[in-house]
């Protein structure tokens, strides 16, 4: 072999992938093991958070927050709940969970629309031509992903695309997943050997095109080939082959779609991801709102919301783990003619908890007929301020964008204080 | 006004099978001069005033070099001529150049060489099929999205949309009457049925739903880049639009429906998209035929057809009396913000970004970073190309901008729009493949590439293409795509299907033929990096290949399998640059 010395890019992944084929021997298995008790422990208390999206803007005044005595109200009757206050009837195993979970009666955002509001909702800023902000997931990964010795990335959607890395670049975007966690093209079929020549090759050339300062776009590539490589070859890719829990525990959660992916975002977490996303779309409910509500979405979400709550609390997970359910706004009080909601952002509901967020509580409150919130309300920035608290991620802290503009993190959001 | 230029169809589907035997007979083996003499004797026809830098190009240069003067800015150095050919066969026809063409490129000595390239890609008959082909994919990413057509529910025909741009484009329609044709189109939606109108695939599925709102956002958005879904629910947020200019724009379309039909036919969804009387439920009268909106207090509101300038059309909603559609059709076609809109996408898809951000916004509180410029491409588009878009590609691919380096230098690192500032366009701004782009460029240079008919490489395309798409199902038609430079793409092009076809070695393969051919080992490499970087090797990558082959001691084409997949791989292949 003739090839020049690797520099720049990541060395250590680069030898550690000469160092490969021997270390799939079996004697380092042992050691293996050893190491992986160690680290079950440790992942118990790595903060980490799972995003339950609800594309298209679910109709919170059905599902959290209530108006029975309303012409705004639909047909839906509110139950009681283990934590302080009353839910949907169209969600009874949630019902047996709001003792882990609070809600936030009391959202107020402006962005109506779609795309606008998952922007708005994914980033705490309003969308902006010139810049783009990161989201959520990247904002973790960025700041809890890097001493966790992940081969994965620290940011997995599962069931839809999240949003973007904006200015923190391509290696902090998410990593979308089907809910069957199938990752496709693993394999090379090619000895490792054979296979770290060829990236040792590439690398001399990545570099090359990058001294030629075409811009911050190359780099970027050469640092997602890198994290491409590390999760080829990786144990952890284990994390994502939901089928192999038991039975039980997948019926638990759910045949479908959301369900396996709630479960997949358990797995994740265990494996020490920081941040999963998992999408359930479907919420723009323009027209035939109740009859979709009652027989396709609050079926799905209580199944695999309430599945997930219940086995993160089991397993001891859920004191590190923040859970957040929302989508990118409310739904009007109003019904429409078409027996539908349309997009309202006013005075809306989301539901948070773990991580050591307060459970039980309904915080803030709507009026009478839901279309206003009484007295303070929150936004996107504080609520997202109020999980990064609970995860410990230092609030202070201030990201730099591509044109040197200093950017807090969570825009500066107030933290939402009957949360924490 | 184009015929004389351009043969009926029958002659055009003949030279695509020509196309096809030749460029792939020639790909690897043949010589570039071999191929440049058959094409050169069949260009039969001369373009208007070939030969000369239009005068435009000049006026563009102009406006641009001012630009860099008051932001001082260096501009980069010219780009290599290989670079250069590279971009332009990506950028006009949709894939990298194959070897000959390349070389052929570099070779000539000839005055005005870029000037002749770029009308052999967009008028000779050899290059009619590919430059149609790459304009219909993105045209129909434009008007149906990626994923328009390939849910089960939907009444749209993704070969019919297809099958209509590509006779648009192939047969150089003007751009004004393609807008007016896919605004008013009736028919239906499947090339299977006698009353064809594959234009009427853009409309079909946005008329029905939710009184007609995809139809009034898509329109105002693609044709005349004005984003008006805003003032749907709310005043917009950031100009004078209030509600009712929405409601207004939406009134046009309230004569037009689309009906399912009962069978599917073989080439999938069929549908009829019609126009019929409309009056509204309230009143029912068809001569004033107001339509009702419902503002945020929940009042409802009337309106009436008015187009964004305030120009009011009749309010019958008779068909025979007043057409809406129609009247909307020559509204937007005699509209400014028509010139404006599709001047500023064709200079984003060339130069990477436009002078506004999105590209398909230019509302009144979206100010363009180069007005002058903008408003000059826009009325030389209207007065001097007739609505030709091969003219306007043609001053923008010959502009200055279009030919500099995508190295930077000290001065203009600083002009990249990355970093929230505003395009000078003082060098390249590189950019990813598009998808479309990857998948040809990785055809031709694949044994596959003359497989199955137009229809089926078109399906097969579209089955590769869906991997990476996602609808987000909600009522502004949103969806969004994994080919964006995250790992899955990377794993994709490391392990996937294409990539290991592109790099196979079986009896046919390139790799293949490549490896039998007389070449010496050093020119085999050589083609190699033309094929994919339209260069020849550095004496460190020469090394780095022969470490490779050699590493694959007698098995030969192995290692010219791992140099090639080591060249498709890498950032320079992936990037426009």
């Amino acid at each position: 072999m003739n090839f020049q010395t690797p520099k720049g890019m990541n060395r250590r992944h680069f030898m550690s992938h000469l160092a490969g084929a021997s270390a799939m021997a079996a004697s380092a298995s042992m050691l293996t093991q050893t190491v992986r008790a160690n680290a079950t422990e440790l992942v118990k208390n790595q903060k980490a958070a799972i995003l339950l999206w609800m594309g298209g803007g679910p109709s919170s005044i059905d599902i959290w927050d209530l108006k029975p005595e309303s012409s705004n109200g639909g047909p839906f009757r509110p139950i009681a709940t283990n934590g302080d206050f009353q839910i949907c009837e169209h969600m009874p195993l949630m019902a047996q969970q709001m003792d882990k979970m609070s809600l936030v009666r009391s959202m107020s955002t402006r962005e109506a629309d779609h795309t606008r509001g998952r922007y708005y909702m994914h980033t705490g800023f309003t969308p902006n031509p010139n810049i783009k902000h990161p989201s959520y997931g990247s904002v973790v990964a960025h700041e809890l992903g890097a001493d966790r010795n992940l081969d994965i990335p620290a940011f997995v959607s599962v069931g839809g695309n999240s949003e973007g890395p904006g200015f923190l670049g391509m290696s902090y975007a998410p990593f979308r997943v089907d809910a069957n966690g199938r990752v496709r093209n693993l394999d090379m079929g090619i000895p490792v050997n054979r296979m770290n020549q060829r990236t040792l090759a590439l690398q001399m050339m990545e570099e090359k095109f990058i001294k030629q300062n075409r811009g911050p776009a190359a780099i970027e590539h050469a640092k997602v080939i890198d994290k491409t490589l590390s999760l080829m070859t990786s144990k952890q890719m284990e994390a994502f082959r939901v089928e192999k829990e038991d039975e039980k525990t997948r019926e638990r959660y759910g045949t479908h779609r959301f369900g396996r992916g709630c479960l997949l975002a358990r797995r994740l977490v265990q494996a020490g991801v920081p941040f999963v996303e998992v999408n359930l779309g479907g919420w723009d409910t323009h027209d035939n709102i109740f009859d979709r509500l009652q027989n396709q979405k609050l079926p799905e979400l209580d199944q695999g919301m309430s599945a997930l709550l219940e086995d993160l609390s089991l397993r001891g997970m859920l004191d590190s783990t923040a859970v957040i359910c929302m989508g990118e706004f409310g739904r009007t009080p109003r019904i429409n003619g078409n027996t539908g909601r349309d997009h309202w952002a006013r005075s809306w509901s989301v539901a948070a908890g773990g991580a050591g967020m307060k459970p039980g509580l309904a915080i803030g409150e709507t009026n009478e007929d839901g279309t206003k919130v009484v007295g303070q309300s929150w936004t996107s920035q504080d609520l997202m301020a109020t999980v990064c608290k609970s995860l410990g991620i230092d609030l202070s802290k201030t990201f730099m964008s591509g044109n040197g503009r200093p950017m807090k993190i969570a825009n500066g959001g107030k933290i939402i204080t009957d949360l924490i | 006004m184009l015929n004389q230029y351009w043969a009926p169809q029958a002659v055009i589907k003949f030279s695509l099978q020509a196309f096809v035997v030749v460029t792939f007979a020639a790909l690897w083996l043949g010589s570039g001069a071999d191929v440049n003499a058959q094409q050169a004797s069949k260009v039969s026809f001369k373009p208007p005033a070939a030969g000369a830098i239009p005068s435009q190009v000049s006026r563009i240069n102009e406006l641009i070099e001012r630009d860099w003067t008051e932001y001082e800015l260096k501009p980069s150095n010219e780009a290599s001529d290989g670079e250069w050919c590279r971009r332009l066969y990506l950028d006009v026809i949709g894939r990298t150049p194959t070897v000959p063409e390349v070389t052929a490129y570099i070779n000539s000595k000839e005055e005005n060489k870029r000037l002749k390239l770029v009308e052999k890609l967009i008028y000779s008959d050899d290059y009619t099929e590919e430059f149609a082909r790459y304009w219909t994919n993105i045209w129909t990413n434009l008007l149906i999205g990626r994923t328009g057509g390939t849910d089960d529910d939907s009444m749209i025909n993704r070969a019919g949309m297809q099958k209509y741009l590509r006779d648009s484009f192939a047969r150089e329609k003007p751009y004004d009457r393609m807008v007016s044709e896919l605004i008013t189109a009736t028919g239906t939606t499947s090339p299977d049925d006698p009353k064809f109108n594959g234009a009427a695939n853009f409309l079909i599925d946005k008329v029905n739903a939710e009184d007609a709102t995809l139809a009034t956002s898509s329109t105002t958005r693609i044709f005349l880049g004005l984003q008006v879904q805003c003032a749907q629910c709310h005043k917009h947020p950031f100009n004078d639009w209030e509600q009712e200019t929405y409601w207004q724009m939406n009134a046009f379309f309230r004569q037009v429906k689309a009906f399912r039909k009962g069978m599917e036919s073989e080439s999938g969804a069929n549908a009829e998209l019609a126009d019929q009387d409309y009056s509204s439920d309230h009143r029912r009268d068809f001569s004033e035929a107001e339509i009702y909106f419902e503002n945020r207090n929940g009042i409802m509101q009337v309106a009436y057809p008015v187009f964004v300038d305030d120009t009011e059309i009749p309010r019958s909603g008779l068909v025979k009396v007043v057409n809406r559609r129609e009247k909307l059709a020559e509204l937007i076609t005699s509209s400014k913000y028509m010139d404006r809109t599709i001047a500023n996408r064709m200079w984003a898809h060339f130069l990477g970004y436009g002078f506004t951000s999105p590209v398909d916004d230019l509302g009144p509180h979206n100010v363009p970073s180069n007005p002058e410029l903008l408003d000059f491409l826009a009325d030389e588009f209207r007065t001097a190309a007739k609505h030709d878009l091969r003219e306007l590609i043609k001053w923008i691919a010959l502009s200055k901008p279009y030919s500099l380096s995508s190295r930077r230098n000290k001065s203009n690192q600083s002009d990249d729009p990355t970093l929230g500032v505003s395009p000078r366009f003082s060098h390249f701004y590189i950019r990813q493949l598009q998808p479309e782009q990857l998948y040809e460029s990785l055809l031709v240079n694949t044994a596959s590439a003359s497989k199955g008919n137009y229809e089926q490489q078109e399906e097969r395309k579209s089955r590769w293409l869906q991997q990476f798409n996602r609808a987000f199902g909600t009522d502004e038609g949103g969806e969004s795509t994994d080919f964006n430079g995250t790992i899955p793409q990377i794993l994709m092009m490391f392990n996937g299907e294409m990539v290991s076809e592109a790099t196979s070695a079986e009896s046919g393969s390139v790799i293949n033929r490549l490896v039998a051919s007389g070449d010496s080992p050093q020119n085999k490499v050589n083609k190699l990096f033309l094929a994919g970087l339209s260069r020849g090797p550095t004496s460190g990558e020469a090394r780095m290949a022969a470490s490779l082959i050699k590493a694959q001691s007698k098995k030969t084409a192995e290692g010219f399998r791992d140099v090639w997949w080591v060249i498709l791989n890498s950032n320079e292949f992936i990037f426009n640059h």
